[in-house]
């Protein structure tokens, strides 16, 4: 059975000896310092390190041992079926991870003239110009960091869009469904917008008569997520595209779930006038345990001089970087975007092309099926809002029964399936799911592993009738047993840096 | 025949693809009982469904993909072609070989957000640690593990002031990068937070404590200033302004170039509320300005920490009582649980370049951080010493400390900056960047970058070309 390293690794502030490093930086030449003098002597005293941060002190050897021992102690993945729900967790393609550690765009300063960085402004150019063919929509921004940014972004359109038109004042309001990710309502209020939420009918889509009672003069936008987060299609998005836009509401597309319809569907055919993709999810670059992503944003013509600036031009000859846009929001960060990662995703789209994109979304959609299909047979799962409907990327299914049964929830599901050398999924979202479990395959994994995960599943319900104590005392394989969550939260204990830790100790000495 | 069949096989297979192989999804298919894939897309309306190809490129090989987006990037210049004295919010240093290969670990690399904490120590222990170097490098007492980038990292500090005084104005210095401002006036104005800038004295570049203490009011949230600041000198009076911050009941916020930290005082020491900054310089490239590592820390008050953007991770204990380990903190803050109440909409951050500059920190470790500060301040006011000789140019344009950047004003010469510019790239040199539109009141002035990177011939060929160049401009012209 899988069983994860533990080192045992101690804090790197409780390793090494005094006096070790672990890197020597270029000095100063001897002419420069006789020259300049005691660089010291420049600084005014008051503005004067007095001592030295406490950093950790270790030769370059045992810095290379903590952080392998640590990466040991890590699961990615390349170590086997990460099936978090709505996180699209696919394979990273090798080849890009060299492609964006060369030199020639490691060391391209974003300043520098635009004759010096040709090459990279045709590369993002051109991803600009697939990645609109790819969602339909008229022009593409790369600047957001990440899909959460992309969202603001896109919220941040609406506004300026109402505030063009003199309704600012008045649309106030962004409506989400209640299957919608966190980060939806959570960017609508960065944006300044008041959230309203609308239910999901019996079929686990947005409810057509809630929606046309939320909608009103007040209506800023809609955001939705396609297919939503319950890995069902919208189906009747023409309906709602014409409900939001007859309120004078713009349609907003929340690209978590793009990986379904690649190649097969567009958002700006069925009228989403705002388009964000997540490049970490859908376009195959790492998440790097929690990020560089990158979330651009697509828009239709008519708001295409909203977006920030610059923006990359091509005049038939050479590209340039355009900052007249006098009805730009302005700018969502520094410079262009998370160019390294962009990169990756030009590299991936050119490995597939439009055939193979196409194939990354049917085999996912399948894998989702197949996974929805196996799973709802296993005793004490459910698959809510029907088992007849095709799921799309996606399948959500409760683990009620099982709960009600024997006690075992959705999260000793998830902490026991580690046992196993398997990621869990997402749990207890979308909230609409009592006990859920989200699961989301994506075209990466082959039969083989999908079936180890349906023999893991099955096995753990069957300990939950027979053996629930080893599925509630998981995770036992993995490099620690279960943690205290709620302590590491609580006032009395937190600890948020070794700074602090050290506090606390000395306070409760 | 046979041979026929092969051959399409390994065409319909993509090797990213497992299951593409045409009998596996029969056999699938057949399992869960569906005649064909277009059955799976049965919902999605007729009228939606793609029915011709999009213009996209035709798939390539690993080969024909690395040779073409190796094509393209060759047509880039780099630092290595050229020595590029370029900062301005992204910096060129060097990357150590070990931070390079610790982020391409591939467990680390192709990790989620370590949501399942028992299968995820690794990613987490190695963020503590870098919001413990971050709290160490800063003064400050925690961390969260990384925003987009500094000019992001001001808007939700901006943010966070405002929850915590419930009040509305930001003063942010005159001397600001355009980009961070306008960043922050995207993450402020919805928000309902005015910014008012405050001016700076014309000799020193210092920020006026005349017209600071004229815009300082019970409305004021919170006292924004940098340091080193935008054009890369050394704001020194930082206790009377955050003293008058707090004596205003504002939160003080400090930006930070944590290069200078191993010389400079740290914020924590002049009673920074947060500290928000760019951590690029600490091991990450610089990548055409993307990803950058926006840091953000803030004292040990609790009030303080609730209203954190960001996620942060918390050491614990497993529920046995017997280990150590780490997972995400004060979840509840955050969009995935608070939803529309959450303290921000930030999710994917920038995690794996928080893991490079964790390495980077413990590799040069307190000695090496000092001696890069020392090494950074010594060529820069060496290019200072030179260029400031030279006819026609003052460098720097403010009597103060500069840290690694400065002023390079050009008024004393026919040319304009851009010529400058240009003369010099024609002679295999990247100046620095052009300010004449952004502070107008400068004359023609741009802003120069050194670090540890530049040799000590770089910058006098640098000087060398500039003495050339404005020499002959001049003979041109009269």
């Amino acid at each position: 059975m899988f069983k994860q390293a533990n080192w045992n690794e101690r804090l790197i502030f409780n390793l090494g000896r005094k006096g070790r490093r672990g890197h020597v930086s270029p000095k100063a030449e001897e002419k420069i310092k006789r020259i300049v003098g005691d660089v010291n002597m420049l600084i005014p005293m008051s503005m004067q390190r007095k001592s030295q941060p406490k950093l950790p002190e270790l030769s370059e050897v045992e810095i290379v041992r903590h952080f392998t021992r640590l990466s040991q102690m890590n699961y990615g993945i390349d170590s086997g079926l990460y099936p978090l729900g709505s996180c699209t967790m696919k394979y990273n393609p090798k080849i890009n991870e060299l492609l964006a550690n060369l030199p020639a765009i490691n060391m391209v300063h974003p300043y520098q003239a635009e004759g010096t960085v040709q090459g990279i402004l045709e590369i993002l150019y051109k991803l600009e110009r697939w990645l609109a063919e790819i969602t339909g929509t008229y022009e593409v921004c790369l600047q957001p960091a990440a899909g959460a940014h992309g969202e603001f972004l896109g919220t941040s359109l609406m506004r300026a869009y109402h505030k063009l038109n003199g309704e600012i004042e008045k649309r106030r309001e962004i409506i989400v469904p209640d299957s919608a990710h966190g980060t939806n309502p959570a960017s609508a209020v960065m944006a300044g917008f008041n959230v309203v939420v609308v239910p999901s009918d019996e079929d686990g889509c947005v409810s057509i008569e809630a929606l046309k009672t939320a909608v009103s003069e007040r209506t800023a936008g809609l955001m939705l997520t396609n297919p939503n987060t319950l890995g069902i299609f919208e189906k009747n998005i023409e309906e709602i595209a014409k409900i939001v836009h007859e309120a004078g509401g713009l349609l907003y597309y929340d690209g978590a779930n793009l990986n379904a319809i690649l190649g097969k569907a567009r958002p700006g055919d069925m009228g989403f006038d705002i388009v964000h993709m997540n490049i970490h999810k859908t376009f195959g670059t790492p998440h790097g345990g929690g990020g560089p992503g990158a979330g651009p944003v697509g828009v239709s013509e008519e708001l295409a001089k909203f977006l920030p600036v610059p923006r990359i031009v091509f005049d038939g000859e050479s590209y340039h970087l355009d900052y007249g846009r006098p009805h730009s929001v302005g700018k969502m960060r520094s410079f262009y975007g998370n160019v390294a990662v962009l990169l990756k995703a030009y590299a991936y789209i050119l490995s597939l092309g439009f055939e193979g994109l196409k194939e990354v979304a049917e085999v996912s959609v399948l894998n989702a099926n197949y996974l929805a299909k196996k799973l709802e047979k296993i005793k004490g799962l459910t698959l809510p809002y029907g088992g007849e409907k095709p799921r799309k990327h996606e399948c959500v299914l409760s683990a009620k029964h099982l709960k009600s049964e024997t006690d075992i929830s959705a999260l000793n599901v998830a902490k026991r399936l580690l046992d196993y050398g398997l990621h869990a999924p997402t749990i207890y979202f979308p909230a609409i799911v009592n006990e859920a479990l989200m699961i989301e395959p994506t075209e990466t994994f082959e039969k083989e592993e999908l079936d180890r995960f349906v023999e893991a599943m099955r096995k753990i319900c069957e300990e939950a009738y027979t053996n629930p104590e080893v599925v509630l005392k998981a995770p036992h394989n993995t490099a620690v047993s279960r943690l205290d969550e709620v302590k590491a939260s609580h006032p009395r204990t937190m600890a948020l840096s070794w700074r602090m830790h050290r506090k606390k100790n000395e306070q409760n000495l | 025949m046979l041979i026929l069949t092969v051959n399409l096989l390994i065409k319909r297979s993509h090797p990213y693809i497992p299951n593409s192989l045409p009998e596996i999804k029969k056999e699938m298919m057949r399992e869960i009982g569906t005649e064909s894939i277009d059955e799976l897309y049965a919902d999605i309306p007729e009228k939606y469904r793609l029915k011709k190809p999009l213009k996209l490129p035709e798939a390539l090989s690993e080969f024909e993909v690395k040779k073409q987006v190796e094509g393209l990037l060759s047509k880039n210049k780099t630092c290595s072609d050229m020595p590029v004295f370029l900062g301005a919010g992204c910096w060129p240093h060097y990357v150590p070989a070990v931070v390079k290969e610790i982020v391409q670990r591939s467990e680390l690399l192709t990790s989620y957000t370590p949501y399942q904490s028992e299968i995820s120590q690794g990613m987490l222990q190695t963020l503590f640690e870098y919001q413990s170097m971050i709290c160490e490098l800063t003064g400050m007492e925690v961390a969260n593990c990384s925003l987009y980038d500094w000019s992001s990292a001001l808007g939700e500090a901006s943010r966070m002031a405002a929850r915590l005084t419930r009040r509305n104005e930001i003063l942010v210095p005159k001397i600001v990068h355009p980009e961070r401002l306008a960043t922050l006036q995207v993450y402020a104005e919805p928000a309902g937070i005015i910014i008012k800038q405050v001016a700076y004295n014309k000799e020193t570049g210092q920020i006026s404590l005349e017209d600071f203490r004229n815009k300082i009011s019970d409305k004021t949230a919170a006292v924004y200033i940098e340091n080193p600041s935008y054009l890369g000198f050394v704001e020194t009076q930082v206790d009377e302004m955050s003293r008058a911050a707090h004596a205003h009941g504002a939160l003080f916020i400090v930006g930070v170039d944590p290069t200078s930290l191993g010389i400079l005082k740290p914020p924590g020491d002049y009673d920074a509320d947060i500290v928000v900054g760019e951590a690029q310089p600490l091991g990450n490239a610089m990548n055409f300005g993307g990803p950058l590592l926006g840091i953000f820390a803030c004292r040990d008050d609790l009030k303080v920490i609730r209203q954190m953007p960001g996620r942060i991770i918390g050491m614990t204990t497993t529920l046995d009582g017997n280990g150590q380990g780490f997972c995400m903190a004060l979840q509840t803050r955050e969009q995935h649980i608070r939803r529309e109440k959450a303290t921000s909409n930030v999710c994917t951050n920038e995690a794996l370049c928080a893991v490079a500059s964790a390495v980077y920190m413990a590799l040069l470790g307190p000695e090496g951080l000092l001696e890069l500060g020392d090494t950074i301040m010594y060529k820069a006011n060496y290019a200072i010493h030179l260029l400031s000789k030279i006819d026609g140019v003052k460098a720097p344009v403010f009597k103060s400390t500069h840290f690694k950047e400065f002023t390079v004003n050009f008024d004393g010469a026919r040319l304009s900056v851009k010529d400058v510019h240009e003369k010099l790239l024609e002679r295999g040199i990247h100046g620095g960047k052009n300010l004449s539109k952004e502070f107008p009141e400068l004359g023609k002035t741009a802003l120069y970058c050194v670090t540890e990177i530049h040799s000590e011939e770089e910058i006098e060929r640098l000087a060398t070309a500039l003495e050339e160049i404005l020499a002959g401009g001049e003979k041109r012209h009269v």
